[in-house]
């Protein structure tokens, strides 16, 4: 298990590669469709000047995620006398975020993207190009992963998303999970892909 | 079988209250606590059968494997959330109801006890606010909203009632698939030879964005809507249970043992288990249509069924 505690260099990602088992520490948000659609239509591509609420987001986000990580979750939470904490909270799947994902990588300096399921060739370049890794959680283990989720330092757009889709900023630690798409340019998605299609291929040529 | 498309609940099922022996019943607060013990376990324990397939999922993998250690992850959360009472997965789904209940009862009333359930079960964070309006783009806050929960119903000759839950989440709910046969690309004709080509095809497709390993609910045959519906229904079998047509058992077995050699593997980051289960039911279709179609439910099968009886009192049947 390689350790990595956020802020994450250059060199670390770097050294990392697909397949190896990582366990990240350090303060993180939670993100799914709603913030990463946000992200790119207001707060990269959005018009100037942003709003003053905006330029607030903006600002919060760029030192959580310079040399961070942002985490594919729709976490359940619990609020006991005005203090969240987290119940439940696995990886969501994160190849619905492929069109947005590149873009907030270059724009926030992100060097970690957690989820399940994998992303596309646009994350991955992005991972090379802007040296990130992509790393793949414990899909469905929901109490193991609340877990490592330490403890909930804030939270945005709460009213606006919903519970599930908000910015969580929360503290991580130990959180498990396994590269798959390092800053080499390899996926392991990718490369199983090929496996799965030739199987595929020889159980219906054997039917 | 009615499903209902439209959200009644509060001031207006009051009013249009059916003054009938049987509701009386299911208006009682034992029938809502029955339910909402069932709502509660169902979120946080899975079933034994479903257990013991991960364990011996888990036992099949190589020691140092990344299948292994998934597995071993999962085995954890299990135990995790069992003790904790809270919810195994994050995405607690759309909760779905199937109800089998005596003549005269009243489907209005049942849904209400399965909504009000589902709003104190998210207020007490056994459920994900999963009810999203899609043309406001709205989370209702309360798992209440037009169609949700999903509520099925179909009398039988029983006194007690039974109330099977399913708790499905979105990540498998969007790889499922219906297929048209014949399907060109697929080779796949008209008959078992060709469900078995779909399915397979399925499986591929979905690699690890339904959280494998998996469980498929199949339906041969029916309308398009029926298809869907009928597939979620074979999710409810035990993983252990043998089909009574034996052309469907063989087939079952055998698309599970040819999945699991695809190497998808749990999460989709390779492994002998692919598949925990495959479970085919067939409806009588068109002479025009012939439509095979799957759903897939993740690794984490959340699934319970409790029979009420006439009194109130209630034990767990599944």
């Amino acid at each position: 298990m390689i350790e990595l505690s956020i802020p994450i260099s250059e060199e670390q990602i770097l050294s990392l590669h697909a397949g190896d088992a990582v366990a990240i520490s350090g303060i993180a948000t939670t993100g799914r469709d709603a913030a990463h659609k946000y992200m790119v239509d207001h707060l990269i591509e959005g018009p100037r000047p942003l709003s003053a609420e905006d330029q607030r987001l903006i600002e919060e986000l760029k030192t959580i995620y310079r040399g961070g990580a942002i985490y594919h979750s729709g976490p359940i939470v619990r609020n006991v006398d005005g203090r969240w904490s987290i119940v439940s909270s696995g990886p969501t799947t994160s190849i619905r975020d492929e069109i947005y994902e590149d873009k907030v990588i270059a724009a926030f300096g992100l060097r970690v993207v957690i989820g399940k399921g994998g992303m596309g060739p646009r994350t991955l370049a992005a991972c090379k190009t802007h040296k990130a890794v992509y790393v793949h959680g414990m899909g469905g283990a929901g109490v193991t992963n609340a877990r490592a989720m330490v403890e909930v330092l804030d939270v945005f757009k709460k009213q606006e998303f919903g519970l599930p889709e908000a910015f969580w900023k929360i503290r991580f630690d130990h959180f498990p999970g396994i590269v798959t798409m390092d800053a080499h340019g390899r996926s392991l998605h990718e490369e199983l892909g090929k496996t799965f299609d030739d199987r595929l291929a020889a159980l219906l040529r054997s039917g | 079988m009615t499903v209902f498309g439209h959200l009644r609940i509060g001031r207006t099922m009051k009013k249009t209250k059916v003054q009938c022996v049987a509701t009386n019943r299911v208006d009682r607060p034992v029938f809502g606590e029955a339910v909402f013990d069932l709502v509660r376990r169902t979120a946080c324990e899975l079933p034994a059968d479903v257990e013991q397939a991960l364990r011996r999922a888990h036992d099949e993998e190589a020691p140092d494997s990344t299948a292994r250690m998934i597995l071993a992850s999962f085995l954890e959360n299990m135990v995790l959330a069992g003790e904790k009472q809270v919810p195994l997965c994050q995405d607690t789904g759309m909760p779905l109801f199937f109800v089998h209940h005596p003549p005269g009862l009243s489907h209005r009333a049942m849904r209400r006890v399965c909504e009000e359930v589902v709003v104190r079960a998210t207020r007490e964070e056994y459920l994900r606010p999963n009810a999203v309006d899609p043309v406001t783009d709205r989370n209702s806050g309360n798992n209440v909203g037009k169609g949700f929960p999903g509520v099925y119903f179909e009398e039988w000759d029983n006194d007690p009632i039974s109330i099977a839950l399913m708790l499905k989440g979105g990540g498998s709910e969007n790889v499922g698939r219906q297929y048209s046969l014949p399907d060109d690309g697929l080779s796949a004709g008209r008959d078992l030879e060709g469900v078995r080509r779909v399915v397979l095809d399925a499986v591929r497709r979905a690699e690890g964005k339904g959280c494998p390993p998996g469980i498929l609910g199949i339906c041969i045959g029916a309308d398009r809507g029926s298809g869907y519906t009928h597939s979620k229904h074979q999710l409810l079998r035990s993983l252990d249970d043998v089909n009574p047509n034996p052309a469907l058992a063989d087939l079952e077995a055998r698309i599970l043992r040819e999945a699991n050699t695809l190497g998808i593997g749990p999460l989709g980051l390779g492994g002998k288990t692919t598949l925990l289960g495959v479970k085919i039911g067939a409806l009588h279709r068109h002479p025009a249509s012939f439509f095979v179609t799957v759903t897939y439910m993740c690794w984490e099968h959340r699934r319970r069924e409790i029979r009420i009886e006439a009194d109130g009192t209630y034990r767990f049947t599944g």
